[in-house]
């Protein structure tokens, strides 16, 4: 069975929420300290949360870590790669994603459900969805605002939209450039995206549209 | 030799600094004719540092800063 390892900095939380989520769609997982070592998993995510309180960045300490060269060896080795919010602004942070996560265009704290757009079903862990799905999962950070300076160069893998599918600037709900709420490295085994899979992993949380993101990410690695 | 270090890091020019937004609104809504503010970090440290210049930069492009968003600048001066 694919083991994936969850990592914990100071400061993160929804670690307990994705080792569920990831053993629920046929995968094991165990969280790991950021001080330990994560060379015999099969794969890593990083959760979300607060790594070191979002001081200087959102993500910027976490991402100079010893534990991020292994999590660059495991991406360099094609081995998926998960950034969940916070995870998401690590990965960035560390290099291994293109483009920076700046503060919500309306500064403050957002916690809303969303629509998203699944632009991209090649990638470790948007294999088993349809092209164009319109998926509910829901987004809660401060800094989910996606930068990058040519965004026709990078792989948009989930995009926020209306019900329809319809991505405009009323479905934007941090200012994201061209609506991104994900995006994967070019060989798409290593994904930072800002909302939240596993708080959509179950139908006694609203939704069970997430929980594709962690299935995707086991049978890549069973392939 | 001990330095002084001061650095600040701003935003690239055209990049919205919503923060610095809400400051400047808050403060034209107490009368003040204030224009475009803009929120730079800035960091202040002692080092000991035989090149101090060259690890200045290094620690902004490292980790003070992002390159991709933001420009540094640094006042280093000695201290007896």
């Amino acid at each position: 069975m694919p083991r994936f390892a969850v990592i914990v900095f100071p400061g993160t939380n929804c670690d307990f929420e994705t080792v569920d989520a990831i053993r629920k769609a046929g995968g094991e997982a165990e969280r790991v300290w950021y001080k330990e070592s994560i060379k015999d998993y099969d794969g890593v995510v990083l959760p979300g949360g607060f790594s070191y309180a979002d001081y200087l960045r959102a993500g910027a300490i976490a991402a100079r870590q010893k534990i991020i060269e292994e999590v660059r060896e495991l991406a360099e080795n094609g081995s998926p790669v998960l950034g969940i919010c916070n995870g998401f602004q690590i990965l960035t942070e560390a290099g291994l994603l293109p483009g920076a996560l700046r503060p919500n265009k309306i500064p403050r704290f957002i916690c809303k459900w969303v629509n998203l757009r699944v632009m991209d079903t090649e990638t470790a862990f948007t294999s088993l969805y349809e092209p164009g799905e319109i998926i509910r999962m829901p987004i809660a950070h401060a800094e989910g605002n996606y930068y990058v300076d040519d965004p026709y160069k990078v792989r948009i893998v989930f995009q926020y939209s209306d019900e329809s599918g319809k991505v405009d600037e009323e479905s934007n709900p941090n200012g994201s450039v061209m609506n991104i709420a994900g995006v994967a490295n070019e060989k798409g085994n290593v994904l930072g995206m800002m909302p939240h899979p596993e708080r959509a992993s179950d139908i006694f949380l609203g939704s069970e549209d997430g929980l594709k993101v962690f299935r995707s990410m086991v049978e890549w690695v069973k392939r | 030799m001990r330095w002084k270090v001061r650095v600040l890091v701003r935003l690239k020019e055209g990049l919205n600094d919503p923060e610095g937004r809400v400051i400047g609104n808050a403060l034209k809504n107490l009368g003040y004719r204030v224009e475009s503010l803009k929120v730079p970090k800035c960091f202040e440290f002692f080092l000991e540092s035989e090149k101090p210049e060259e690890e200045v930069e290094e620690m902004c492009r490292k980790l003070l800063a992002n390159p991709l968003i933001h420009t540094w600048e640094y006042t280093i001066e000695p201290v007896e």
